[in-house]
């Protein structure tokens, strides 16, 4: 379909968008790669007044790794992280998962803070800031904030940012040289959303036992999640057969799962069990 | 309201509603009907033209968006003389039936090739993932792609 009728504007600072924003009482939208928005436009799921355009805003295109983490500023895209050589040892984790991310051209334009504020259950992203314990910093008329990325996603395409509020940078923990990581997500063809996924890493103490596990899902419920139950399974022991198939018998008993026609719960909740279980087997080998 | 920006070399200046797509733009508004709108929300592919070089989909582009920017369309990379290797490549492993898809693949493995001109099958097969065919599959048309490796090596960034 065609887009609705929207007025259209491209400032030049963040103080100006934010105040765009601000000025139609939850009707204006802020628009940066388009890949998530654009759709929704032409369902008319979405029908904002205000498009402000945040194109123009300076230093919200920048990866800056250092010893506290790697900072992505939000208007850095897909493309962007698959051309930096960095992020290879900086965050293998975020590097896998973008590999996942759509298709091609949609690469070309989407965007890292764009995908955090669509909030799609099936996106690679919110799974990985949710599962890196990451932090969203965003700006409003009241001022900046930081979210923790596990309180930021409250539902399906819904979270704690306010309508006035652009994110402005992701702040992703430092990542250690020898952390084991693994990421697998099913979906029926390439670059599909995931009918399930799973993002997760642990770090070894010196005996070889799993500490500080970290297990997201994606695809599944109405939002990222991590599985603390998942977690202590794998916490304290070693990553052998019997601990993977432990840890996915826990995933499918304890992950909340939704239906669609593409697939039932119970599908789905299968479905998490064996990603986990190759998310393992990739981290262990 | 007013965008300028450049098209196939050429600076243009169009008058549009803040809602016209970039891809609306360019055939309602420039003529340049080349460019396929298919699914209008960024599935299909036959859409994409390149924007500062990039491949995108130009459904999913606002044409207020392209303010400034240098849109290349399928028009841009033809010449009405011969076919290019890549048409020409095209034309001889049979990759299209319809060719209603071709301009997005062709406007997407040349932006491939630009780029990646020793890219092998299973990336021309992740790339062209974003570009749906209903009536060759898609086994010529990666035959095409690879088959016009060669010229893009050549030239150093294509035609």
């Amino acid at each position: 379909m065609k887009l609705p009728p929207l007025e259209y504007v491209c400032p030049t600072s963040l103080s100006e968008a934010v105040a765009l924003l601000a000025s139609r009482d939850g009707d204006a939208k802020a628009i940066a790669g388009g890949q998530s928005l654009m759709p929704m436009l032409a369902f008319r799921i979405a029908a904002p007044t205000l498009l402000v355009d945040l194109r123009k805003l300076p230093n919200m295109r920048e990866i800056k790794i250092g010893a506290d983490g790697v900072r992505l500023g939000a208007m850095v895209r897909w493309r962007d992280i698959d051309k930096d050589a960095r992020l290879a040892s900086a965050h293998p984790l975020l590097k896998a998962a973008v590999a996942h991310v759509a298709h091609y051209q949609i690469r070309n334009r989407g965007t890292i803070g764009g995908s955090i504020a669509h909030a799609d259950p099936a996106a690679e992203i919110p799974g990985i800031v949710v599962a890196c314990d990451a932090e969203i910093a965003v700006t409003g008329k009241s001022g900046s904030r930081v979210i923790a990325a596990a309180d930021f996603f409250q539902g399906v395409m819904t979270t704690d940012l306010r309508p006035d509020e652009i994110i402005t940078e992701i702040r992703f923990p430092a990542w250690p040289a020898r952390r084991r990581w693994g990421f697998q997500e099913f979906a029926r063809r390439r670059g599909d959303f995931a009918m399930a996924g799973a993002a997760l890493f642990y770090d070894e103490d010196a005996a070889g036992s799993v500490i500080n596990a970290h297990v997201g899902i994606i695809g599944v419920g109405d939002r990222p999640r991590r599985l603390p139950q998942v977690e202590a399974v794998l916490n304290g022991r070693a990553i052998d057969e019997a601990t993977i198939a432990r840890a996915a018998e826990a995933t499918s008993s304890s992950v909340e799962a939704q239906e669609d026609i593409h697939a039932s719960a119970a599908y789905r909740r299968a479905l998490a069990g064996i990603m986990v279980e190759r998310a393992l087997l990739s981290a262990s080998r | 309201m007013s965008i300028k920006f450049e098209v196939n070399g050429k600076p243009v200046s169009v008058d549009v509603e803040a809602r016209t797509t970039l891809a609306d733009c360019l055939r309602h508004h420039l003529r340049l009907t080349g460019t396929h709108v298919g699914c209008e929300h960024g599935v299909c592919g036959a859409c994409t033209v390149l924007v500062d070089g990039d491949a995108v989909r130009s459904c999913l582009m606002l044409a207020a968006q392209a303010e400034g920017s240098k849109v290349v369309t399928i028009e841009g990379l033809s010449n009405d003389e011969s076919l290019t290797p890549l048409q020409a490549s095209f034309r001889k492993h049979h990759a299209l039936q319809c060719g209603f898809c071709t301009p997005g693949m062709i406007t997407t493995a040349h932006a491939l090739l630009s780029e990646e001109p020793d890219c092998d099958a299973d990336r021309v097969r992740e790339v062209l993932s974003g570009n749906i065919c209903r009536c060759t599959g898609y086994i010529s048309i990666v035959d095409a792609v690879l088959d016009a490796r060669a010229a893009y090596k050549k030239r150093d960034g294509g035609p």
